[in-house]
This record gives C-alpha cells, sequence and structure tokens, in this order.
C-alpha cells in the first residue's frame, strides 16, 4: 500500500464577506439580503483546506499507480458554483463533487451534512482508510459550526480536529495536528493515521497564484462534473430560528494631521477597549 | 524616466487555442452568445471542430480582468434592440435589477447653493426660471415639456452591467464550449514578424506575470504570464483595456481618427427608503448641475433598488475635477434628495466612457484579431448609448466568424473586412454612430453651444452639426497658473488644502462655495468608506502596478495634478516629493488617470500610462 492520500475537502460558496451582508427574514426562514445578487466566492476557510490540502498532496504525492487526490464537495447552486470555479480552479489541482442545492441563507446543518455525507461516499475510488476529510473550522457568513463534525459523524470517521492550523505526516502514516487553543496557543495532538477529520482555520499558506494551465486542466472535469451534477433537496427537520443578527460594525473617520502615530494608536485602543 | 513593465524575455508557458478573448463584456458577451448557440444547435457540424484539438468543439477561452464576471460598473439604460434581438422573449424578471423602461423625464437643474460655474446665457435663464419657480420650476429643477426622440428609450431595458454580464456569462459556460476565466489580466496581444507591408497581424495574447513587485520585476513565486495563441483574437477588453491600447500604439489609427474625449461615469446603487414612490422603471435624466457640463441619471430597478450618477467630461476645463464630491452635491440636489434622503448606499464604482465615438474607431480587424464593443468606437454620443452598440458589435462579429468557419476560410484581414466590418457598416449601429460623429461638437465652445449643437446634430440625424477642432485630453484641461478657482491663487490654494489637511482639490471646491458635506454614515460617507461600503476594492497581490508614470519629473513640475483630482478610489495621492504615488490596492480600474494627466510627453496622450492589472471593484451590483 503506498501512502497515497485521499483528500476530501468540503467547500460550500457563500457571499464575498468584503460585501454589505444584511440579514432578513423571509418564507424559508433567516437569510442574507439580495443573497443571490451578490458576488459569491468559495468560504473563505474552507478555501484554506483546500489550499492545505493541495500542498499535503504536493508533499506526499503517492505513486503513479496510486496517486494522491484531492476531492472537492460542494452543495450550492449549480450556476453560482459554476461561476465561482472558474476563479477556484486556477489555483489548484483537483476533482469536483458538485451536489445542485438551493443553499442560501442559514440551512439546517444536520439536513447539509446529510447531503454531503451521501455525496461523498459515492465518490469512485475513494477509499475510507486513506480518507482525509478537510473542511473550515468556521464559515465567512453562516457557519453551524458542526457541520464537518456531522458529516465525520455520518462517515463514521471518528478522530476528529478542529481550529487546525498545521499537519505533518509522519513516515509511518501518522500525522501531527496543531489546534487552536485559547491565549494564541495550540494544541499539539498525534493522530494514527487516516481516517480522519480535520476542521482547518486559516492555516499558514498564502492564496495560491492563479495558474491558467491549472485551471485549463481542472475544467476538463469540473465542466461534466457540473454537467451531471444531483440535485438535493435539504430536508426541514422542523428548525426554528428564534433570531439572526450580524456582528455590530461602526465606522467612524475623521483627517487627523497632527496626531502622531502613537496618539493614534492609543486613541484606537480606547475606542475599542470602549465597545 | 520610468514606463511600463516590460515582458521579460524567458521561457513561457504557452498553450493553443481556437479563439481567444480579451475582456469579458457585452460585446464579448454578444459575440460568445452568437458562437456558442450556433454551435450548440448542430454541434456536429464539422465547422465547430477545434484546429487545436482535434475532435473536440472550437476551443474558445476569454480571459478577464476582474475577480468575477459580475465585478462589472455600470447601471444603464438601454433600447436594448440588439439584446432583444438575441433573446427575442427575454423577461427582465429573468435578470437581478433589471427592469422594462417604464417613464423617461428629462431635468434641467438649477443650482440652488450657487457654487457651480454657469455662463451668462445659463445664469440668465436660471433667473427667468427662478423668478417663475413656483410655475416653472419646482425643486430648483425644470421638466423638458418635450424631449427629442433620439434620447428616447422607449420599449428598453434598464440594466445593472454587473448582474447582466454574470446571467450571460452563466448561460455561456453552462453551454460548454467556451471558458471565461475571471481574475486573469491580459498584459497584451502577441505580435510577431511581419506580415506583409500595411498587414496588422495578431496570434493571440499574453496573460500578465504574476509573482512580481510593483515594477513587474521577477519576485518569489514569479510565474511568467502564459502566451495563448489563437487564430482569432477577439478584443473586446473596452476603452482603457491593455490589448486595445497596445494595438493602437502598434497599428496607429485610420487617418482623421483620434480619442481624445472622455468622461468618467461615477455612479451608487442606493437602496431607497421603504416609503419610496419611485416606480422601477423609472428614467430621469439631468442636465446643469453640478456644473453645467456634467450630467446626471436615475434609474429605478426592481426592490427599491436605484442607479443615481454622473458623468464628468474631458472636456469640464477645470484641471480640480473631482467626481466624488461632485456625486455627493448631485445626489443632495432637492430634486432627488427628496427620493434618496433616508436611502443607503449598497454600492458604489466609476469608470471611463470613450466619448470620440466613432472619430475614435481603431482599425476593426486585421489579420487575426477583430475589435468589438466601445474600445472599437461603438458608443453612440448623441443618444448617450453604448451597451447595446457593443452587444452587437460582438452579435456581428459573432455572425462573421460563423460564415467563415462554415466556409473554411482564414481569420484574415480582407476575410474579417469581408464579414464582420461589412456587416456592421451596414448596421444601426454603423448610422447611429455617423449621426452622433460631430453631435457633441459645440461643447468644446461651451455648454450653451455644446446642447444647441447636440440639438442640430439629433434633429437633422447628423447632416448638420457644429464644427469644432478637438484638442487633445491633456490640452483640456485649463492650466492651473490661469484658473483661478474661488479666487485664489496657486499659492493660496496649497494653503487652504494645507491648513484643512485634505486634498488640494476637495479644499477647493470648499472654498468655491460647495458645502461641506454632511456624512450620515449610510448615504454620505467619506471617500474612503465608499471603497470599503460600496466598492469593495480588491488587488490580488504579486502583480505588478498598473498605473505608471512615464516621467516623474514632470509629474513633480505638473501644477494642475488633476490625476489625483480626478482618481475615483483616491488610489493616487500626493507624495513626499510631489510626485503622485500610486496604490493598487484602491485603484478601481476606472482609468480615468489615463486621460486627466495635462503633462504630455508627445503633445497627444498623456504622461501615465494604464496598463494590465488585477483587481477592482468586487460589487455585483453595479
Amino acid at each position: 500500500m503506498s501512502n497515497a492520500l485521499h483528500i476530501v475537502v468540503c467547500a460550500g460558496i457563500v457571499p464575498d464577506p468584503l460585501q454589505t451582508l444584511e440579514p432578513t427574514t423571509g418564507p424559508n426562514g433567516p437569510g442574507i439580503k439580495n443573497e443571490m445578487v451578490l458576488p459569491a466566492v468559495l468560504d473563505p476557510w474552507a478555501a484554506s483546506a483546500l489550499y492545505e490540502a493541495a500542498n499535503l498532496a504536493a508533499k506526499c504525492p503517492g505513486s503513479p499507480q496510486s496517486p494522491s487526490k484531492i476531492w472537492l464537495v460542494s452543495l450550492a447552486p449549480k450556476a453560482k458554483l459554476q461561476q465561482v470555479m472558474m476563479s477556484v480552479a486556477q489555483k489548484v489541482s483537483f476533482e469536483l463533487v458538485p451536489v445542485d442545492g438551493p443553499i442560501g441563507g442559514f440551512p439546517d446543518a444536520q439536513a447539509t451534512a446529510a447531503v454531503l455525507a451521501d455525496a461523498i461516499a459515492a465518490i469512485p475510488g475513494l477509499e475510507h482508510e486513506r480518507m482525509l476529510l478537510f473542511g473550515g473550522w468556521e464559515s465567512a457568513t453562516r457557519g453551524a459550526g458542526v457541520t464537518l463534525e456531522l458529516v465525520g459523524e455520518r462517515l463514521g470517521i471518528a478522530d476528529q480536529f478542529q481550529g487546525v492550523d498545521q499537519i505533518e505526516l509522519r513516515e509511518d502514516g501518522s500525522f501531527e495536528v496543531l489546534e487552536r487553543v485559547e491565549g494564541g496557543k495550540h494544541q499539539v495532538s498525534v493522530c494514527a493515521g487516516a481516517p480522519a477529520v480535520l476542521g482547518w482555520a486559516t492555516g499558514n499558506l498564502a492564496e495560491p497564484r492563479n495558474n491558467p494551465q491549472v485551471g485549463m486542466a481542472n475544467m476538463r472535469s469540473i465542466m461534466p462534473a457540473l454537467q451531471k451534477a444531483k440535485t438535493a433537496a435539504l430536508e426541514a427537520n422542523g428548525l426554528r430560528y428564534v433570531s439572526v443578527s450580524l456582528p455590530k460594525q461602526q465606522r467612524e473617520t475623521r483627517v487627523e494631521k497632527n496626531m502622531s502615530e502613537e496618539e493614534i494608536a492609543r486613541e484606537i485602543v480606547e475606542w475599542i477597549g470602549a465597545e | 524616466m520610468s514606463s511600463a513593465p516590460q515582458p521579460t524575455e524567458v521561457d513561457r508557458p504557452t498553450m493553443e487555442v481556437d479563439i481567444v478573448c480579451a475582456g469579458f463584456g457585452p460585446a464579448t458577451g454578444g459575440f460568445l452568445t452568437t458562437l456558442t448557440r450556433a454551435w450548440s444547435e448542430n454541434p456536429a457540424d464539422p465547422a465547430f471542430e477545434s484546429k487545436v484539438a482535434p475532435g473536440l468543439p472550437l476551443q474558445v477561452m476569454c480571459y478577464e480582468r476582474a475577480d468575477d464576471l459580475a465585478a462589472g460598473v455600470s447601471g444603464v439604460v438601454t433600447r436594448a434592440q440588439g439584446i432583444r434581438a438575441s433573446f427575442p422573449t427575454l423577461d427582465p424578471a429573468e435578470i437581478p435589477m433589471a427592469a422594462a423602461v417604464e417613464e423617461e423625464r428629462v431635468f434641467y437643474l438649477l443650482d440652488p447653493i450657487g457654487a457651480s460655474k454657469r455662463p451668462l446665457t445659463l445664469r440668465t435663464a436660471d433667473s427667468f426660471l427662478g423668478l417663475g419657480k413656483m410655475r416653472w420650476a419646482k425643486d430648483y429643477a425644470f421638466e423638458l415639456p418635450w424631449t427629442p426622440a433620439f434620447l428616447h428609450k422607449h420599449g428598453g431595458l434598464i440594466l445593472s452591467i454587473g448582474q447582466f454580464n454574470q446571467w450571460v456569462g452563466s448561460q455561456l459556460m453552462a453551454g460548454g464550449m467556451a471558458q471565461i476565466w475571471p481574475g486573469t489580466p491580459v498584459s497584451g496581444p502577441i505580435f510577431e514578424g511581419n506580415n506583409g507591408k500595411g498587414k496588422r497581424t495578431v496570434f493571440g495574447l499574453r496573460l500578465a506575470d504574476q509573482g512580481v513587485d510593483r515594477h513587474g520585476i521577477p519576485a518569489d513565486g514569479y510565474m511568467p504570464g502564459m502566451d495563448v495563441r489563437a487564430r482569432l483574437t477577439v478584443v473586446g477588453d473596452g476603452p482603457v483595456g491593455a490589448v486595445g491600447q497596445k494595438l493602437d500604439e502598434q497599428f496607429g489609427l485610420p487617418v482623421g481618427h483620434a480619442r481624445r474625449e472622455w468622461a468618467l461615469g461615477m455612479k451608487m446603487v442606493i437602496e431607497l427608503p421603504e416609503d419610496s414612490e419611485l416606480e422601477p422603471g423609472t428614467v430621469w435624466h439631468t442636465f446643469g448641475f453640478p456644473e453645467p457640463e456634467i450630467f446626471g441619471f436615475l434609474y429605478v430597478h426592481p426592490e427599491r433598488l436605484v442607479s443615481v450618477g454622473i458623468f464628468v467630461p474631458s472636456w469640464l476645463g477645470n484641471p480640480q475635477r473631482t467626481a466624488y464630491r461632485y456625486l455627493q452635491h448631485y445626489i443632495q440636489h432637492p430634486l432627488l434628495w427628496r427620493h434618496l434622503q433616508h436611502g443607503t448606499m449598497r454600492s458604489w464604482g466609476a469608470k471611463s466612457l470613450e466619448e470620440s465615438g466613432k472619430r475614435g474607431e481603431p482599425f476593426l480587424s486585421g489579420d487575426g484579431f477583430a475589435r468589438i464593443g466601445e474600445g472599437s468606437g461603438s458608443t453612440n454620443m448623441l443618444t448617450g448609448s453604448g451597451v447595446d452598440e457593443a452587444w452587437t458589435t460582438g452579435v456581428q462579429l459573432g455572425e462573421a466568424v460563423l460564415e467563415l468557419l462554415r466556409a473554411d476560410k482564414p481569420f484574415t484581414q480582407e476575410n474579417l473586412a469581408a464579414t464582420y466590418e461589412a456587416r456592421r457598416r451596414a448596421s444601426w449601429v454603423e448610422h447611429g454612430a455617423r449621426e452622433a460623429e460631430n453631435a457633441r461638437n459645440g461643447f468644446h465652445g461651451g455648454f450653451v453651444r455644446g446642447l444647441v449643437g447636440m440639438a442640430l446634430a439629433g434633429l437633422t440625424g447628423g447632416r448638420l452639426a457644429l464644427p469644432a477642432k478637438i484638442p487633445p485630453a491633456p490640452k483640456q484641461i485649463r492650466r492651473f497658473a490661469t484658473f483661478i478657482a474661488g479666487g485664489l491663487t496657486v499659492q493660496q490654494a496649497a494653503k487652504v488644502a494645507l491648513d484643512c489637511g485634505r486634498p488640494l482639490h476637495d479644499a477647493l471646491m470648499s472654498a468655491r462655495g460647495w458645502p461641506e458635506i454632511a456624512f450620515d454614515g449610510r448615504l454620505l460617507v467619506t471617500h474612503q468608506d465608499a471603497l470599503l461600503m460600496g466598492g469593495k476594492v480588491q488587488a490580488v497581490p504579486g502583480f505588478a502596478d498598473h498605473v505608471v508614470f512615464l516621467d516623474r519629473q514632470r509629474c513633480i513640475a505638473c501644477q494642475e495634478k488633476t490625476c489625483i483630482a480626478m482618481c475615483s478610489g483616491q488610489a493616487l495621492t500626493l507624495g513626499d516629493e510631489g510626485a503622485p504615488e500610486f496604490e493598487r490596492e484602491k485603484c478601481v480600474h476606472c482609468g480615468a488617470c489615463l486621460w486627466n494627466c495635462a503633462q504630455s510627453p508627445d503633445g497627444e496622450r498623456g504622461n501615465i500610462e494604464f496598463v494590465a492589472g488585477s483587481g477592482g471593484l468586487h460589487s455585483a451590483e453595479n
């Protein structure tokens, strides 16, 4: 058996967090105002997981007969997902496993996890004992904080790590994981090997550059996969939201020409402290 | 003397495709829609077999600088003649923010502040309207009782170009033939050898280098831009696109043609208050305020969204022109403020408009390339319409390419002229462009003369027009030494700016009597906040600066520094040595710096180059 990795990255698409996001309540419960009008991006936390996956696969390529592979599993409206893929596909190599779903607002994590787990279980050639299930520890706009864990549970993966910033593979197939804990410190764990779930924090990698050749290669499988994407409806499960709100934002701008940098810094610290 | 980053001789990756396109806007949308639709109707047609990948369909690539297909900057009203011809059953409800035009009104705006520079004739007219205010003018606005047909957009559409591009792009990519790659700036066309006297030849596109420093020098992670070679290169990268500019440098413009007239369109998308009375489909055109030369608009989208903006033209001689401050005063005009006052800015953006129209038309084709859209001079300056014209030129090229593919003829200059150019010359786009060719001449002799000239050209179908000698854009900017703002000399003006710690142009507007903006944090916000709230500017690291100052000493000596005043994103600021400094992270890629430079090294163009760059606005609501 080679040391090939089978890395599955769960990644949703979200309205670009740089946009003006405003909660609203529609017929299907809480949502984000004008969500379909806003530009979508791959959830930045999950995007970190994808880049870490590519980095790991490059370090551990496997063998020509049994190479390391990356699958990107995404539940999203097909048209939006296709558009986002035109940017993401230029960055790293992967195979897309799309599920055409009516995602938007704040869907039930249980229902989402069920759809994703079913999609992962149906991936041809994916070996359970080699699987590292990656995803975002959080989400930029609609993190339930539990979806990835639930997917792992449904796939029978007991070793789970959250807030991961680093993974180091060892010769024997085990790996060391750094998970974020309070106080800016990391907890160091050693896992005997795949399968495992890793919910990534930001990691340590820069966003890869757009590479047209990578994009072209990815598109050979992405476009057919999108055309064949199965549709999935999310079960309501009787979930009811009591309220949804955005973190408080406050913007105060003024021009200062006579204050020193130290004075400005001190005032900002006081302003933050007063909040 | 510095200059734009030059591609270094390195081992570049190369890819062969059949057709490569630069820029994804309405023109390229029209081209690709026409091409891919014909293929999807008959994919077995051997005309569509790739020559670089036998057995597969045509390999068609499109590269777009912006980070997303939806990151366009414009809210438009269009007759949609060409767009509807491509989509005969189009329901505006399919496209977010689209609405059918229901009502059109034209207003002459009086100046309620008294700060605008109005000629005597206008002041006289204002007095007349003002004296009869109760009868003639309401909210300091006089509605024209009749508007000429050439201004009408009856049966047309109000569109968000961001949403329209996204709608078109989704359909194109779902088709499977065309791949549209955002976030991929193109540095220029590939020229090789000489195909004979008088021949214009292009072999494809070179993508921008990545992993370079701000001067284009290879740095960590250097990745040379790929050469994408193709038998046909479609150039639809707009009026300030790098590919179009390099073609013009290489081949020049046809005799008698020049690109000397420009405008900056700047607008906000505003969410109207819940009790708004403005109905979707409402279109207002305005003139007279904040300066007589600045035209304005208000288009009402569905769901209480409205696009409101202004056009600041190159023939506004004031060297301290600043679109953002003018826009803030514009939306506070009583006619508009009554509706906008409790609104919230959702988006904001700016874009250069190439206003030479037919007079700025470049060579439309050559061996291996064709030009479409605004950069090909298709905008009609009489009707103030460009999107539909751009779309139609793309459709015309698409039809021409289909004809050549089916006849198995190469994309030579002769063949493209006989198919694409012939279609264009025989179409309503060309007819309108000729009518509009001299329509704006009068504005170079004053605002009132400009209106008369426009009416003359419009009412006679372009047969009559006022003559004019159009100076190059740098010469349209009056010298600061002869332009005294608010009675201030250069030194006094500089002191005003220093005393209040703000940009010179901003201080000068206050000195001229424009009131300070009372920021409300929702709609009236600082320019920097507009970048964050409404512009969502992005700049991917690893690309070179795309604004390059050719001769730094000229910049230092320049008193006007109009580039700073007109920079839509405040990406140009005054550096320590007195030269403008460029911050790529704030640039919205409007291209205003290209034509807002009073320092010309050759008498025609400015001292600033606007080359290929990454990033810009990332707002789909524009």
